[in-house]
């Protein structure tokens, strides 16, 4: 029996990849759930307007690298962020502006805001495979890892290894500073009160004098944020490739719903449920139970629930049954 | 000339009939005035012409000598003409101190006094200031519209059928609330449905039939009229 | 009148197009999007009922496309007797655990009022089962494939012609849909369709991942057909006789003996696949046709004015004494059955499954792309949509290279903006799929032929 081991093998293989996903699915998860609570519709264009600030991400990476502009241990992506934003944002209202307002006021149901949003997907995929084409980038530069595993080993004697990447502790800790900050500015400033109260009465918002454009283009902002900063930290954490973020879409989707749609912090948790379950539920616990349990007792099999082919399908189940049994989300709290 | 009138308001919704058909209502500050009549006769119509959710054909809306007929509601709040609606009034994802905050979106100076002004008025709301409105009672929740309604410190609040749904008791105690809003000075215009009891902490009434004035005159007047006693008062 | 002069216009214009691709691009490219047009059109047909008759938002095209194009594996392909014999059995005992579980959860539920310890129950029967079945189904499906893992490694169908599996298709996917509408349909419409979204994945991804049933990934290839083989034809006396024919005059004109048997070989090797695609065509036709003689009778008929009330105004329907859910879940049957069809169709015409080839983008986005664009409500319509989409689609590179080389005529061939978007010239189409879906949801949001009898 040997528990510590069986714990690195656990913090190696679940927790740490699953607190990185978890992450870049809650930051998507808050960008659904935002758009659903204020502009009221559920956007099928975000995976693919993630890949859009994330294609700008990748541009201005490959810039500053032509320019020889580096962050020495850190991806030069975290320099290339922020201008990518502001791209992002920049198509974001425009396309509102094109598209969303006029049925927002002509008040069309969310159905038709919905397929209309299929429209914009379609040309967002093209806009970004025109520039970008479809092909797997990577950009991360800069240091890979913080612990290898075999250092790891050496420094601790133990048989197994623990390897940290940086980006997992740059996605986690970034996702941390972003969240707060939001959930700061939405519970603390009077903006954001205001985008929480528009979102939850939008007459009564209107009556106490809340200005209903300003709310629309602080949300975009926020939204492409969000969307820039999640899929960078997706790309640099895996690769940038348009079709693995339309498809990451859906468990972005059930990460929103499990938390509850409308609800930033319940979207923010539904991440990691989403992300923990598919893990843990595909993991194969065989070395695991080799640690703790006494050796005639091993299992002969690779003690898997599901094999890792339906990681998708875990989540989306998941999703389906909280559809059934609580469509309002498995976390209470305040609504957006 | 009364602080806020409408005179010869016409109009409906959208492209629809004139559901109000030269109506005039006035309230002055200090004052509670109330708008009675069947179902279907206007009441709301009225007071959402005066607040501006629909567009008059004929008609204007003065407050304090200025015509603000063309301005949007949004505008009029400004001008300080608070509306309680009579359904959806509050932020009920919010807590209460913030909905009051909410209610004091336009305020640009600091607003913590006129909290507490209001936390002095109902002093339920001071109890429960973090917690969620929509985990309050009726009556608690009306209050909280009350209040956030106060907020920017109107001299014109009108309420739309304020004690609708709340049971007898809670009743009387939000009828106690509105006069005690109306001792600050405020032009206070309702609709109601208990017409008895909202006639007997009236200044005076007003009584709608199809889209018309029918009667008007103090509570006490209507209340003791014979005609207004036997088709809108039950005998 | 001026309405069917509408319907005529629009699909004169379609077919003269079609035409003009026959006329100079090839007869038989011109054929190819016709078939997939016609399939297209029964698959928008399905999604037509739902949406545009219930206004029920099913984004699981894909999913049903998908349960189609496996029965036609399952129904023509002959049995592998030595997978049934490796690990048939196994698999037989699990599928009936599985039928045990579910009587076992419906006696349950039938019996007992609802509680926590009911639930429970259930869970565990599912869990135990899961588990059960795991070690059980483990060995046969290992056994089963390692038959021949480059050839079958599967249990193969049942050897039928493949176009019963046109039926079996739409019995799978109006099963599914029976299953999905039991559990989905009360969501509201946003969630309904994010749903249906999330449920076609998972049934894709169990077509690509079970590969005993399926072959997954490694596809299926080479199934029977029900046209004629263009080898065969090519050495057909009767065939060889009508191409030439056909095709005399033009043969006259060559005077070597020799030079025209060579030009006749041409011909027949050209005919010949030409013909196969024409007797695609016809079959495809007469499932197009049947269906939208039933869809119209079903639309003016009692029932088709119930689901457009029920449309309309749920609530007054309901109260109405119309049961609206059973409506809605008989609807999502119906409409999830014909695009079962449409996938059956797809695969016979292709001669091969490919799960790996079914994606959202393809087989759920695109054929709402062509509901909404044709005009939801309206039969016509949806087929119209059906056509138009498609030859948009694989027109839509030649067209966006023809752009492109008109807009940059003043740069040099060796200028990177214009080598790139020529190397860039397949994703147009999205591009072009987008723009028609905004514009029509825009400025026609009834599409382009409009849904003709309105409900106030």
């Amino acid at each position: 029996m040997d528990f510590v081991n069986a714990i690195i093998l656990l913090l190696n293989y679940i927790f740490i990849p699953a607190l990185t996903y978890g992450s870049q699915l809650a930051l998507g998860a808050i960008f659904v759930t935002l758009i659903y609570g204020i502009l009221r519709f559920a956007n099928f264009a975000t995976g693919d307007m993630m890949s859009f600030g994330t294609m700008f991400t990748v541009l201005f990476t490959w810039y500053f690298q032509s320019l020889g502009i580096s962050l020495g241990v850190l991806p030069t992506a975290l320099l290339a962020i922020p201008l990518a934003i502001i791209f992002m944002t920049g198509y974001m209202l425009l396309v509102d502006k094109f598209v969303f307002r006029y049925y927002r006021v002509n008040k069309s149901p969310p159905v038709q805001l919905a397929m209309v949003s299929i429209g914009v997907m379609f040309v967002t995929q093209a806009v970004v495979r025109i520039i970008i084409g479809p092909s797997d980038r990577r950009f991360f530069d800069g240091e890979k890892f913080i612990i290898k595993a075999g250092e790891f080993k050496e420094m601790t004697g133990l048989n197994e290894g623990l390897a940290i990447k940086s980006t997992q502790v740059i996605t986690i800790v970034v996702t941390m500073i972003l969240v707060s900050t939001l959930f700061w500015f939405l519970n603390k400033t009077k903006t954001g009160k205001s985008m929480r109260a528009y979102s939850d009465n939008e007459d009564l918002a209107l009556l106490s004098g809340i200005d209903p454009k300003k709310i629309v283009t602080i949300t975009w902002i926020i939204a492409g944020i969000l969307a820039t900063i999640g899929g960078a930290l997706y790309g640099l954490d895996k690769s940038f490739k348009p079709f693995t973020y339309f498809n990451n879409m859906l468990p972005i989707f059930a990460a929103a719903i499990v938390g509850g749609i409308g609800n930033p912090f319940g979207a923010f948790l539904g991440g990691y449920v989403i992300a923990f379950s598919e893990i843990l539920l595909t993991y194969a616990y065989r070395k695991f139970f080799m640690y703790i349990l006494p050796e005639t007792m091993e299992p002969g099999g690779l003690v898997q629930l599901l094999s890792t082919d339906y990681k998708f399908a875990v989540s989306f189940s998941i999703l389906v049954i909280v559809l059934l049994y609580r469509p309002s989300g498995i976390f209470k709290g305040k609504i957006l | 000339m009364a602080f806020f009138e409408g005179t010869n308001m016409t109009g409906g919704y959208g492209n629809g009939p004139d559901i109000i058909n030269s109506c005039s209502v006035k309230v002055d500050r200090g004052e509670i005035v109330s708008i009675l009549g069947p179902n279907g006769a206007g009441k709301s119509t009225a007071m959402k012409a005066m607040l501006g959710l629909l567009d008059l054909k004929a008609g204007s809306v003065m407050i304090n000598g200025q015509d603000i007929s063309k301005l949007s509601p949004q505008d009029r709040v400004k001008k300080g003409i608070s509306f309680v609606p009579q359904t959806k009034n509050v932020f009920a994802g919010m807590t209460v101190e913030e909905n009051l905050e909410m209610g004091a979106f336009l305020i640009d100076k600091d607003y913590n006094e006129v909290i507490h002004e209001i936390y002095d008025l109902f002093p339920i709301l001071k109890e429960k200031k973090s917690q969620l409105v929509g985990e309050l009672s009726g009556g608690q929740r009306q209050q909280v519209a009350l209040g956030r309604a106060l907020m920017i410190k109107p001299s014109v609040l009108m309420l739309d059928e304020p004690t609708a749904g709340v049971s007898p008791i809670v009743m009387d105690e939000l009828f106690d609330h509105i006069v005690k809003v109306k001792r600050t000075n405020v032009a206070i215009l309702m609709v109601e449905q208990n017409a008895k009891q909202a006639l007997s902490i009236s200044d005076r009434g007003y009584v709608l039939v199809t889209g018309e004035n029918r009667y008007s005159g103090t509570g006490k007047e209507l209340l003791n009229d014979q005609r207004v006693r036997s088709s809108f008062l039950g005998g | 009148m001026r309405k069917n002069l509408n319907v005529i216009a629009a699909y004169s214009i379609m077919m003269s197009l079609i035409i003009l691709v026959g006329v100079f691009q090839s007869w038989n490219i011109a054929l190819s999007i016709f078939n997939l047009c016609l399939i297209s059109a029964v698959m928008t047909m399905g999604a037509n009922i739902q949406w545009g008759y219930a206004g029920l938002i099913n984004f699981g095209i894909m999913g049903y496309t998908a349960l189609g194009g496996l029965a036609a594996v399952l129904i023509s392909v002959d049995p592998v007797q030595d997978a049934w014999s490796a690990g048939g059995f196994d698999i037989l005992t699990s599928l009936f655990i599985i039928i045990g579980m579910i009587l076992a959860i419906k006696f349950i539920l039938k019996r007992y009022e609802r509680s926590k310890i009911r639930t429970y129950f259930i869970a565990a029967i599912i869990i135990l089962g899961i588990i059960i079945i795991r070690v059980i189904a483990e060995p046969g499906i290992e056994a089963i494939e390692a038959v021949e893992p480059a050839k079958t490694g599967f249990l193969g169908g049942l050897g039928l012609p493949i176009v019963f599996s046109w039926i079996v298709g739409a019995l799978f996917a109006g099963g599914l849909a029976f299953v999905v509408g039991k559990v989905a349909l009360g969501l509201r419409a946003d969630y309904l369709a994010i749903a249906t979204l999330l449920i076609s994945e998972i049934v894709i991804a169990i077509i690509k991942h079970e590969d005993w049933l399926t072959r997954g990934v490694k596809n299926v290839i080479g199934l029977k057909r029900p046209a004629p083989y263009e080898v065969d034809l090519q050495t057909t006396e009767w065939f060889i006789n009508l191409v030439e024919k056909f095709n005399s005059g033009k043969l006259a004109l060559i005077s070597d003996i020799a030079d025209r048997q060579t030009a006749l070989n041409q011909l027949v090797i050209e005919g010949s696949s030409v013909f196969v695609k024409l007797c695609y065509s016809g079959l495809f036709l007469i499932v197009v046709i049947i269906l939208l003689i039933l869809t119209q009778k079903a639309l003016y008929s009692p029932w088709g004015r119930m689901m457009r009330a029920i449309r309309d105004n749920e609530e007054a329907a309901n109260a109405m004494g119309k049961n609206v859910v059973k409506q809605h879940l008989l609807i999502f049957i119906l409409g999830s059955a014909i695009v079962g069809i449409a996938g059956a169709m797809l695969v016979t015409q292709d001669g091969l499954f490919t799960p790996g080839s079914y994606r959202p983008m393809r087989y759920t986005f695109l054929i709402w792309v062509m509901v909404i664009v044709g005009g939801s409500g309206n039969n016509f319509g949806a087929i119209l949509g059906g056509f138009a989409v498609w030859f948009l689609w694989i027109e839509a590179a030649p067209i966006a290279l023809f752009v492109i080389n008109l807009t940059t005529s003043g740069l040099a061939d060796s200028h990177f903006l214009k080598q790139h978007l020529i190397e860039s010239v397949p994703y147009f189409r999205f591009l072009m799929m987008g723009l028609g879906l905004l514009l029509i949801m825009r400025y026609r949001p009834k599409g382009i032929l409009p849904e003709k009898i309105e409900i106030k």
